[in-house]
């Protein structure tokens, strides 16, 4: 399958969270950075920004894999991991960089081969200021974590396109405090 | 869509965030004329709701939330103000030094990234003698891809040089998403030998590369001069901090406002005082204020902020070579304030090499490494904290209850002040540059080259998957929409 990673070494992993803890469910990004981070992943790197920026791409062309988190305002749920082809787009006036562009510049600026995928956790509340993600946000973040767990341990990361799987609301993660 | 007074409107609306989107309207007066343009920036709204009711000293780190590209000019205003609330506003020589590496690391990531990936793809696909024509500009090239495609050097540097400035931030203040360097009254860290060590390996490049990027916006500048001066140009105020002996400094200082040909307004104001300099207009038709000098009332007080300001109403700049380059920019209006809207990047790139240069400057600093990091005095119910962002001056004011409790909080952030200019900006563009009642990839562009030059910040908000990021819709004088234009 053409977006299936499976190596015999011990794959690089670069996973990024990114989004707003401060707005509701758009802290989903950072909340699974800091689940991940907790697992301490051997091969496993794990960072956490508002948003993407240009330098991240320098980031992940020293990564066999880079994976970018963030809250889903529309996609299927509970979550999905798709491939990311590289891509030219940057937005019109702020700063925020697409992961497709990420990896477009990882690839034309650095020579990289990095594979890149986005896992999109899908978000329900956004347009508070609160620090905390709704109980359905909750439940998908809990189903995602143990989905991106057993990839990173396996090296093995397949597409799913979500909507495979009942969110749960037992598990509460927290928001990506230290 | 609503037509007013027999206007037609034209709504450009870039959607990038959930909440945090802006769009343009254009208004066309019944001869199909341009009347006026409304840059729409929805704001932080709920944000003093946020805010009230929490501990005063967590608010340096609660107010990043504001905004993901600039937390760190947040968090050093938020603690600005809360020195003042804990008496500690004379800072140790060690915690002021590390606020200021901070600020300037900040400062040096954010003009770099928006130089060489935003705004060069306008810059650097002009025809000859035609710099416009790089606005309109093929867009499967005019974008940073395009710029690593011709310019691969270029698009290397933009992006080293902003993770150079992140890795400065992230020694002073820490994590990305909870940075907690600075505290009320002070610091939580000094900048060991190790992390001083690490930002030197890299300085002279950091250095050399900023002189070239001065090279670059200055030539360009002067290049095409003539074109490009009226290019969404107009007389305007110019308001910055500004320090005691009238040198530019943007971590701390007072205020100055000057008019379009270099008299001062006020001079030397003590920022703790801004409410009885700076007032704020509502308008209906935005969410957004409208900040004016008090002096000169709501329609002839309203000034731009940012890079050009604080090089036009500085007498000089006190690093060497940022100072040379200063002398020249001033020299193109033979001393007076600058007021074309596309000097913003030249100005821009001179306090890029200012920053490299301060920066190079304090970690030869042995205060850094000092342990003195907090200062206490008398409790105040009252701060006001105000520094110059990379977009312009921003203001944070708070007052606490005597149990701790932020019971108020204003704030003015720099692309509020610069709101009216970009209407400005847009508005003298779209008079230009529009043929007919249809919105051109033309002419789009060449609004998004206006606004860009003042490096708005529109993200306040939010930032997830599913967001479209350019829509532009024609509507007519009845409300009809006549056609729709989307960029992805």
């Amino acid at each position: 399958m053409p977006n299936v990673i499976g190596e015999s070494r011990q794959t690089a992993v670069l996973l990024i969270g990114y989004g707003n803890p401060g707005r509701q469910d758009d802290g989903l990004g950072p909340a699974l950075a800091a689940a991940v981070e907790r697992l301490k992943l051997p091969g496993v790197t794990v960072d956490a920004d508002y948003q993407l920026t240009v330098e991240d791409a320098a980031a992940a062309a020293r990564y066999d894999v880079a994976i970018f988190a963030d809250a889903d305002t529309a996609g299927p749920g509970p979550f999905y991991l798709r491939a990311v082809e590289p891509d030219a787009t940057l937005s019109f006036s702020t700063h925020s960089v697409s992961p497709a562009a990420v990896m477009g510049l990882a690839r034309d600026l650095f020579g990289a081969r990095t594979r890149g995928f986005v896992l999109g956790i899908r978000g329900y509340v956004f347009n508070e200021f609160e620090e905390s993600l709704s109980e359905k946000a909750l439940g998908n973040l809990a189903a995602a974590v143990r989905f991106i767990e057993s990839a990173l341990r396996s090296g093995v990361f397949e597409e799913t396109p979500g909507g495979t799987e009942k969110p749960s609301v037992t598990v509460a993660a927290p928001v990506s405090e230290e | 869509m609503v037509a007013t007074n027999g206007m037609k409107r034209i709504v450009i609306e870039p959607v990038t965030r959930v909440e945090g989107h802006g769009k343009v309207t254009i208004l066309l007066d019944e001869k199909k004329q341009v009347q006026q343009a409304r840059l729409h920036i929805v704001e932080f709204r709920g944000f003093e709701r946020f805010i009230q009711g929490r501990p005063f000293w967590e608010v340096p780190v609660l107010v990043q939330r504001l905004c993901g590209i600039c937390p760190v000019s947040h968090h050093l205003a938020a603690a600005k103000a809360m020195d003042w609330i804990v008496g500690g506003e004379k800072l140790t020589p060690t915690a002021e030094k590390m606020r200021r590496l901070m600020h300037y690391g900040q400062f040096f990531q954010s003009h770099a990234l928006h130089f060489f990936h935003l705004a060069s793809p306008d810059l650097l696909f002009g025809k000859p003698g035609d710099p416009l024509s790089g606005f309109a500009a093929d867009v499967a090239i005019r974008n940073v891809i395009g710029v690593a495609a011709k310019f691969p050097d270029l698009a290397v540097q933009g992006v080293m040089m902003r993770k150079y400035g992140q890795e400065v931030i992230l020694r002073t203040a820490g994590k990305k998403i909870h940075g907690t360097g600075a505290i009320p009254g002070g610091i939580n860290k000094n900048l060991s030998i190790t992390e001083r060590d690490f930002l030197l390996k890299d300085i002279d490049q950091m250095v050399e590369w900023s002189r070239s990027a001065v090279k670059i916006a200055k030539d360009y500048t002067v290049e095409h001069l003539e074109k490009l001066a009226p290019f969404g140009s107009f007389d305007s105020n110019h308001l910055s901090l500004i320090r005691e002996d009238g040198a530019m400094d943007i971590y701390h200082g007072n205020l100055r406002a000057i008019d379009s040909v270099g008299k001062k307004i006020f001079d030397q104001v003590d920022y703790q005082r801004y409410l009885d300099y700076i007032g704020e207009e509502v308008r209906p038709w935005s969410y957004m204020k409208f900040p004016f000098i008090r002096s000169l009332g709501p329609e002839k007080g309203w000034y731009r902020v940012g890079p050009l300001a604080r090089v036009n109403t500085a007498d000089f700049i006190d690093t060497p070579e940022a100072e040379a380059a200063r002398k020249e920019f001033m020299a193109v209006t033979k001393g007076k304030p600058n007021n074309i809207s596309m000097a913003y990047h030249w100005a821009r790139m001179i306090e890029l090499l200012h920053s490299i240069e301060r920066i190079k400057e304090l970690l030869h600093d042995k205060d850094l490494q000092g342990t003195d990091l907090v200062a206490k005095g008398e409790r105040r119910d009252e701060g006001v904290g105000l520094l110059e962002a990379p977009r312009g001056t921003l203001f944070h004011h708070y007052r606490v209850n005597k149990d701790d409790q932020v019971v108020m909080a204003n704030l003015i952030v720099s692309t509020t002040s610069n709101n009216e200019p970009m209407n400005r900006a847009v508005a003298k563009v779209a008079k230009d540059h529009l043929s007919g009642v249809e919105i051109t990839e033309g002419l789009l562009n060449h609004v998004e080259v206006a606004i860009r030059a003042y490096d708005p910040c529109l993200s306040c908000a939010t930032h997830a998957l599913g967001q479209m990021p350019l829509t532009v819709e024609l509507v007519d004088h009845e409300g009809n929409l006549v056609s729709t234009r989307s960029k992805n």
